[in-house]
């Protein structure tokens, strides 16, 4: 693990917060003139898709902070957990979420 | 589009109670899930050793939680500068067409340019769901009202969440920080596999998880933007040809 950033905080999230905005204001400045081309849009989709996903599973397999202390079965267990409710729910994401959590406060309890 | 009721099947009488009208509908379930996520941020940023003013700078001025969090993890992981604003800016350009999807249904002449930039800042998945449900029901000099009150409220809601989780990551025993912490790597997986309609959308998912660690070991400081282009690229890409646009529905 690397150290901390060596970046301001505040530059940071100024950056990104600017980078966020960039998006809104180019979605208002075009909404209604032109229409958003659909093939750039589905793109942008699996861009983001793809990113996000990658970012989870390493929160998962490789986490920072606090959960680093905990064996990756567990967080596996975690998740898989939320997984299947998830499923068994008829896709809600609110069990599945309150099931996984469930499970890491069981199994980290035991720590 | 077209207010093609009539009158009295408004659930609202002026913009004004449509302003309010909003804000009463955003309570509930949609404060709870975005108040949830937040209040996960906020464990998580304590986690990381930000500051609460961190976190509450973060949330009112980028309000768009998965960038918030790619930020988060990469700044901590000592990405470079230039990455993590790459990696926000893609992961919310998804805001760009949830905008100018939404605002062309409110549009007046009337209306000045910059309440509509403004307007924007209020836009994100949650608000943009709840306002386009709402639309066909809403009186065209209403919608702006509308979207204002629900995305206000969440918007509002949000800081308080951030705060909540800062400090309820330290109080509370080690356990229930360990799960507020895997709160969001665990809401964002769903709801990912909640709507999976479109093959390109699946196969994403699948180079995402595998490339996303798998480069972290190669590439760490660059391996989250060389994940999204590549492995989304190529699967935009394989969603496009035959293969995949068999039965899509378009």
């Amino acid at each position: 693990m690397t150290e901390a950033s060596i970046y301001s905080p505040l530059l940071i999230i100024t950056l990104a917060a600017a980078a966020t905005y960039a998006s809104r204001a180019l979605g208002t400045l075009l909404s209604g003139k032109i229409t958003v081309d659909s093939a750039m849009i589905d793109w942008i989709t699996c861009v983001t898709y793809a990113l996000l996903a990658g970012l989870v599973a390493r929160m998962i397999w490789m986490p920072i902070g606090a959960l680093t202390a905990t064996p990756d079965w567990m967080r596996f267990t975690a998740a898989a957990t939320g997984l299947i409710v998830f499923g068994l729910t008829r896709k809600s994401v609110g069990f599945g979420v309150l099931a996984g959590s469930a499970v890491m406060i069981a199994l980290s309890a035991q720590l | 589009m077209e207010p093609s009721q009539s009158p009295d099947s408004h659930p609202f009488q002026t913009p004004r109670a449509a302003f309010w009208g909003g804000m009463r509908e955003a309570i509930g379930v949609p404060m709870l899930v975005m108040g949830g996520s937040f209040v996960g941020f906020g464990s998580m940023l304590r986690d990381a050793d930000w500051s609460v003013w961190q976190s509450l700078y973060s949330t009112l001025s980028t309000w768009a939680l998965p960038g918030q969090i790619a930020m988060v993890e990469m700044a901590h992981t000592g990405a470079p500068l230039t990455a993590i604003v790459l990696a926000v800016g893609f992961i919310n350009a998804r805001l760009l067409p949830l905008v100018a999807s939404l605002l062309p249904h409110m549009r007046r002449p009337q209306t000045s340019a910059w309440k509509y930039y403004a307007a924007s800042m209020l836009i994100a998945a949650t608000s943009w769901v709840g306002t386009m449900k709402r639309l066909a029901d809403l009186r065209q000099d209403q919608r702006l009202s509308y979207l204002c009150g629900y995305g206000l409220l969440l918007y509002a809601s949000s800081p308080f969440a951030t705060v909540i989780g800062f400090y309820l990551a330290g109080q509370v025993p080690q356990p229930i920080t360990l799960a507020l912490v895997f709160l969001n790597p665990l809401y964002f997986m769903l709801l990912f596999l909640f709507d999976l309609h479109k093959p390109a959308k699946v196969l994403s998912l699948v180079f995402g998880a595998v490339l996303g660690p798998a480069l972290y070991l190669v590439a760490p400081n660059w391996s989250l933007i060389i994940t999204g282009l590549v492995g989304g690229t190529v699967a935009w890409w394989l969603g496009r040809t035959k293969l995949f646009k068999r039965g899509e529905p378009s």
